[in-house]
């Protein structure tokens, strides 16, 4: 039993002896790596509370007036408090206290090798390689002595709160034009489903800014690599929206967009990139008509001509819209069998909205073109002569009523003038 | 215009009460149909939407579109019907031919000539009958235009039953003509026939007679002396003469025309606006 008693204890002093050690002198296994070189002298490095002795004092500050003050509070709730100013803060110069106001700025990269690694190739990255100071480092999102885990609501890089932390700068409009950075989009985002959903409801599942544009490999929607690019989008999307993403890789626009070619829509084209609006609303869904009319826009004419696109344009969800006939992400060419405009089915896609739809009615002709003689023979001509009726009535009678009405003025002041004189 | 119902003027019946109730129904319906039918057919503008919000929505707009054409519908076969009940009850032919008859005579013809001589200040103006040829061109346009847009509108609301045996493409065709045509007769009603019956000089601001049934004798003379000539000679004026129409209903006349001459010149402004932006 003693001797049980003897080796607990030696265990107990040994385990205290390793936490001092590795408080110390932070090694493998915990991510800070010492100090390359420790301080030439035999000086031992300052501890936190060294530090805090002038960084305590809210009125320290540098010759240019800013603060430098730490507060212990707030380093305490740091996912860096087990670690010791100098982990981070390496300069060889800061051993000798007072240190020289210029120290080295302390350098992620010494434990975040991989987070670094990945920035490299960012926006944020390639503009502060080309001298921009204001561009996004590490610090910027993620603070410096107040950084916390993203599990931590209070985090920066919380998902509730990187909206907010990215609007710092893309919602900053000082910054936005210094900077030449993309319009502001914050407003928009916070009043989409995505950022509604996010911000007042709080839920985890809505995409945040970095749910699309990626975090430390932030590129710019112009790089043919960037996540929120023409080519990549739906894949984006897709992470959440799986099964819309896998209809719209059937349909001919992701056809075309797999070519490298950049004339056919992705998911951002038709639903916008940042004020993504419920598609069950019925003002998106018909404003979505004129969105496919950017592109087909003959086919947009025609069908604005028909009662389905007179019932759109007056701002009424009753009649057929683009979508309901050739459906919304798998859209395929009448020639495609399972298209639901190929002509096998058009029955049954007409039946949707008319029920007792037959073969005969499917041969009406939803984006008739009177003035094609080669398309619509029937309609060509019957146009033609209800245009010659409404001339030849509307110009007859006016020029009958124009004489009249000449006349009957002439008549008036006629008799104006020799009252008693018939007409 | 001097106000008929004073004084001792003679009035002649020139319309029945029934003719007046069918003409009031055929207004308010082809009032309600132009209204509502007009924002489909100038969709693409702002005041098509503004309209059709107006009237309580473009689902609203079409039940109340659908109700106008019932009236009208009925309005047009009970015309057929007392057309039938004439000739077949009463043995009346006179629809077909003469005075009372809506038929084109070359009588129509040699007053069409005389009245353009008139208007060029070459003749005198020529002595019009109970019916005057651009009346009955009115008359035909309003019976043509109802087959040609009711039949079409009766197409467009029933596509599924009038495609158990028309082809398809016939509604591409029933949509064109029924917008054309109904834009002729908007546009002829609210300015032609508004024109020739109440707006020119000599009628300004309207002609009563539609309210009130009857004519003051020295219009009746001016107007259609032919008529007034032979009504007198076979004895007829007689029978046709009434008192003068109530105060009440003459008011009520007035406050009806305008409104609809009203009603209607906005729409034509709209039209042309619309026609002139587009």
């Amino acid at each position: 039993m003693r001797t049980r008693g003897v080796l607990l204890s030696a265990a107990a002093l040994w385990a205290l002896a390793l936490s001092f050690s590795a408080r110390a002198l932070p090694a493998v296994g915990r991510s800070p790596q010492p100090p390359a070189d420790p301080p030439a002298a035999a000086q031992p490095a300052p501890t936190n509370a060294d530090c805090l002795v002038c960084h305590e004092d809210d009125s320290a500050e540098r010759a240019d007036g800013r603060p430098v003050v730490v507060k212990p509070a707030t380093f305490e709730h740091s996912i860096h408090s087990p670690l010791d100013c100098v982990d981070c803060h390496t300069d060889p110069a800061a051993a000798e206290l007072p240190h020289p106001e210029k120290l080295k700025k302390a350098d992620c990269v010494t434990c975040h090798s991989d987070a670094a690694d990945i920035f490299k190739i960012s926006a944020h990255a390639t503009a502060r390689e080309a001298g921009s100071v204001e561009a996004a480092s590490c610090t910027d999102c993620h603070g410096t002595h107040d950084i916390r885990p993203k599990s931590d609501p209070d985090s920066m890089t919380h998902h509730l709160n990187i909206a907010a932390t990215c609007a710092r700068c893309h919602g900053n409009a000082e910054i936005i034009a210094r900077g030449n950075l993309p319009r502001d989009m914050t407003r928009a985002f916070a009043d989409s489903i995505h950022g509604t959903v996010l911000e007042k409801s709080g839920l985890m599942v809505a995409p945040t800014c970095t749910s699309c544009h990626g975090a430390h490999d932030i590129r710019s929607p112009g790089d043919p690599q960037s996540r929120v690019g023409m080519g990549n989008v739906a894949s984006t999307c897709g992470s959440c929206h799986e099964g819309i993403a896998r209809q719209f890789e059937g349909g001919v626009h992701a056809a075309v967009l797999k070519t490298g070619s950049r004339t056919a829509p992705a998911c951002q084209t038709c639903h916008t990139a940042h004020s993504i609006s419920r598609s069950e609303s019925h003002g998106w869904q018909l404003s979505v008509i004129n969105q496919c009319g950017t592109c087909h826009a003959e086919r947009m004419s025609t069908f604005r001509d028909t009662f389905h696109g007179q019932v759109s344009s007056l701002g009424a969800r009753g009649a057929a819209g683009c979508a309901d006939c050739h459906g919304a992400h798998e859209i395929l060419p009448a020639s495609d069998p399972m298209s639901p405009i190929a002509p096998a089915n058009l029955v049954k896609t007409c039946g949707q909205c008319h029920e007792n739809a037959n073969e005969n009615f499917v041969k009406f002709d939803p984006h008739a073109d009177k003035h094609d003689r080669a398309r619509n023979p029937a309609l060509y001509y019957t146009s033609k002569f209800m245009f010659l009726l409404l001339f030849g009535v509307f110009g007859a009678f006016g020029l009958h009523t124009v004489l009249w009405f000449g006349k009957e003025v002439r008549v008036k002041h006629e008799r104006a003038r020799r009252p008693g004189t018939k007409s | 215009m001097s106000d008929p119902v004073e004084g001792g003027t003679r009035h002649f019946t020139r319309f029945s009460r029934t003719d007046r109730l069918m003409h009031g129904f055929l207004m308010f319906s082809f009032l309600g149909l132009a209204l509502t039918g007009l924002p489909l057919l100038f969709s693409h503008t702002h005041w098509a939407s503004v309209l059709a919000r107006m009237l309580g929505g473009v689902t609203v707009a079409g039940l109340l579109h659908r109700f106008c054409a019932v009236i009208l519908i009925g309005v047009f076969v009970t015309h057929i019907a007392r057309l039938l009940r004439r000739v077949f009850g009463e043995q009346d032919y006179s629809i077909f031919w003469g005075p009372s008859s809506m038929v084109p005579q070359p009588r129509d013809l040699q007053d069409l000539r005389d009245h353009i001589m008139w208007f060029l200040g070459r003749g005198p103006r020529p002595a019009f009958e109970r019916y005057t040829y651009w009346e009955k061109f009115d008359y035909w346009a309003v019976f043509w235009g109802m087959a040609i847009i009711g039949g079409s509108g009766l197409m467009l609301w029933f596509p599924e039953q009038f495609a158990r045996f028309l082809p398809g493409w016939v509604f591409n065709i029933a949509l064109v003509v029924h917008g054309e045509e109904a834009l002729l007769a908007v546009g002829f009603i609210f300015t032609i026939h508004f024109f020739n019956g109440h707006l020119r000089p000599e009628k300004f601001p309207m002609d009563m007679v539609i309210f009130t049934g009857s004519v003051p004798e020295p219009e009746l003379q001016h107007e259609r002396p032919a008529e007034y000539e032979r009504l007198k000679q076979t004895g007829e004026l007689e029978r046709l003469a009434v008192p003068p129409p109530a105060r009440s209903t003459w008011r009520l006349g007035r406050i009806i025309g305008t409104t609809a001459v009203t009603i209607g010149l906005a729409l034509v402004v709209l039209i042309i606006f619309a026609l002139v932006t587009s």
